[in-house]
């Protein structure tokens, strides 16, 4: 009953103060991010918005195995309900916070192709007003196309652009972000027939008609919180430890193989816009995810992140590559449990009965 | 014959992966030693460790006191303590790199940055490095 309750929405923390973003939590803030957020006009050829990928009405996904922006990524676009709980962002968790993770998919080639002088731009056009209510004035930047990860000719128009004026940009650069997660923490979890089931049987209550479970979900939940061993790596409210596992799914045709979070430690650590970075609004003692990261465990390589099982039934394809197709190809991987590309997988193979297969999948259903 | 053989080698594999998958679901080892004072793998000092929440929550990031006497009770100040652990039934370590960061007199040092972040068998261990020498000891924790 314990591992039962545990899962219930009802338990879920009250959102944490994000010490690194001393606008987390600031209304106006959080209206720029939203126009920002759906805005095409940041991205290399303006067609890509962060809601390219992040469809609202999708549960902030695309259903594909891969983000298609300006070209294709490399990874599965994640759900973005209540991720601002989580402590580590992207599949591999190469950022440490909400905001630095939204300003790479900006300058990245295959997603918006963008420059952060060009975002800066853009807010100087289109949301001064906006914006300088919130953060203070937008300063005015003469070139568009520079960035320090941009092509050749963009990191050169970035060299020109001195020290000075680097730093104007990099603060608004951080700003955006900012406002995005602020935007991105009012996307919250909504309670499912699962939550209400839950409360009831907790409670000592009959669950309402409607919320009842049947058989079969009832043996999928049992499976999943024993013999299956789900609930290990999902678990909590969120159905998820919000940590790295190697779970040995297969590297997608076409792509180099990953090595997951063992190689966004460095990555995390180097990032300009971390949480002990100059943009941050930190102080370092805050900053205890970074100051207490696991570096060299073995069990870390190839590893990626436990993505929340909530509303997962309804958004196919699976896994940080979109590897599977449908759930029943997600319980065949782990009843299988096939040796890791690289690393060592910790799963070890399930035996599955028709039936069980049917219960877990009836359970997941129940998140939804 | 060949395929007598080509039988026998799954049936061992089966065996040997129905093991294995029980690693993960495995119960922890009935007998284990679940005591917070203990004397260190070489006896060299007395050690017992404290959280911060008692018991800790899983998925929050905390703190523990770990206090380090010699074996007559005096205790061991200035020591370097160095904190790793894991699981033994998954094959994984902790999810974050504890470190003792303060003093706290009489032995007792601060440890931040501790995360379970599932249930099950945790071990918990510390590297001690003061006068009287260098040893280890390994605390188990059920979540």
């Amino acid at each position: 009953m314990q591992a039962i309750a545990q899962l219930r929405l009802s338990q879920l923390a009250p959102l944490k103060p994000d010490p690194s973003n001393r606008f987390a939590d600031d209304p106006a803030a959080a209206a720029l991010g939203e126009a920002l957020f759906f805005d095409t006009r940041l991205s290399r050829d303006g067609t890509v918005a962060c809601a390219t990928c992040h469809l609202p009405d999708r549960q902030f996904q695309d259903d594909l195995p891969r983000g298609h922006g300006i070209g294709v990524s490399d990874r599965r676009t994640m759900p973005l309900a209540g991720v601002a709980h989580g402590q580590w962002f992207f599949w591999d968790g190469r950022s440490d916070s909400p905001w630095a993770q939204a300003l790479t998919p900006i300058e990245d080639p295959r997603e918006h192709g963008f420059t952060r002088a060009a975002v800066a731009a853009v807010i100087a056009e289109a949301y001064r007003e906006q914006y300088e209510a919130v953060f203070g004035p937008v300063p005015d930047v003469e070139v568009h196309g520079a960035s320090p990860l941009g092509n050749e000719e963009e990191q050169a128009a970035w060299k020109a652009l001195g020290p000075e004026e680097q730093e104007a940009v990099n603060i608004v650069f951080a700003n955006a972000g900012k406002a995005l997660a602020a935007f991105q923490r009012t996307i919250a979890h909504e309670e499912t027939r699962f939550d209400r089931y839950a409360e009831a049987i907790v409670s000592g209550r009959e669950p309402v008609a409607g919320d009842a479970f049947n058989s079969l979900e009832i043996e999928g939940l049992k499976l999943f919180i024993g013999k299956a061993g789900c609930i290990n790596c999902h678990n909590g409210p969120r159905f998820t430890d919000d940590f790295f596992h190697n779970t040995g799914v297969l590297t997608p045709e076409g792509l180099p193989v990953n090595r997951g979070r063992i190689d966004a430690i460095d990555e995390v650590l180097a990032d300009p816009f971390n949480c002990l970075g100059k943009y941050s609004d930190a102080s370092p003692d805050d900053c205890r995810e970074l100051r207490f990261i696991a570096r060299d465990d073995a069990a870390l390589v190839g590893a990626f992140k436990t993505p929340s099982l909530r509303g997962a039934a309804s958004r196919a394809p699976y896994m940080h590559a979109g590897q599977f197709s449908t759930l029943g190809e997600v319980i065949d991987h782990y009843s299988t449990a096939p040796a890791a590309p690289v690393g060592t997988s910790e799963i070890g193979p399930v035996a599955f009965t028709d039936r069980g297969r049917a219960a877990l999948i009836a359970f997941l259903k129940t998140l939804d | 014959m060949k395929r007598w053989i080509a039988g026998l080698v799954v049936v061992a594999a089966l065996a040997a992966a129905a093991v294995f998958g029980m690693r993960m679901m495995a119960q922890p080892p009935e007998e284990l030693d679940l005591a917070r004072d203990k004397p260190s793998a070489n006896q060299l000092y007395r050690v017992s460790i404290q959280p911060e929440l008692d018991p800790p929550a899983i998925g929050t990031l905390h703190n523990w006191i770990v206090t380090v006497l010699l074996s007559d009770g005096e205790p061991v100040v200035d020591a370097k303590i160095s904190v790793a652990g894991g699981m033994p039934q998954h094959g994984h370590g902790l999810p974050t790199a504890p470190q003792v960061t303060k003093q706290l007199g009489e032995g007792r040092y601060l440890v931040e940055g501790v995360r379970f972040n599932m249930g099950g068998w945790w071990e918990l261990k510390f590297t001690i490095d003061a006068s009287a020498g260098s040893d280890n000891v390994t605390f188990n924790l059920t979540f």
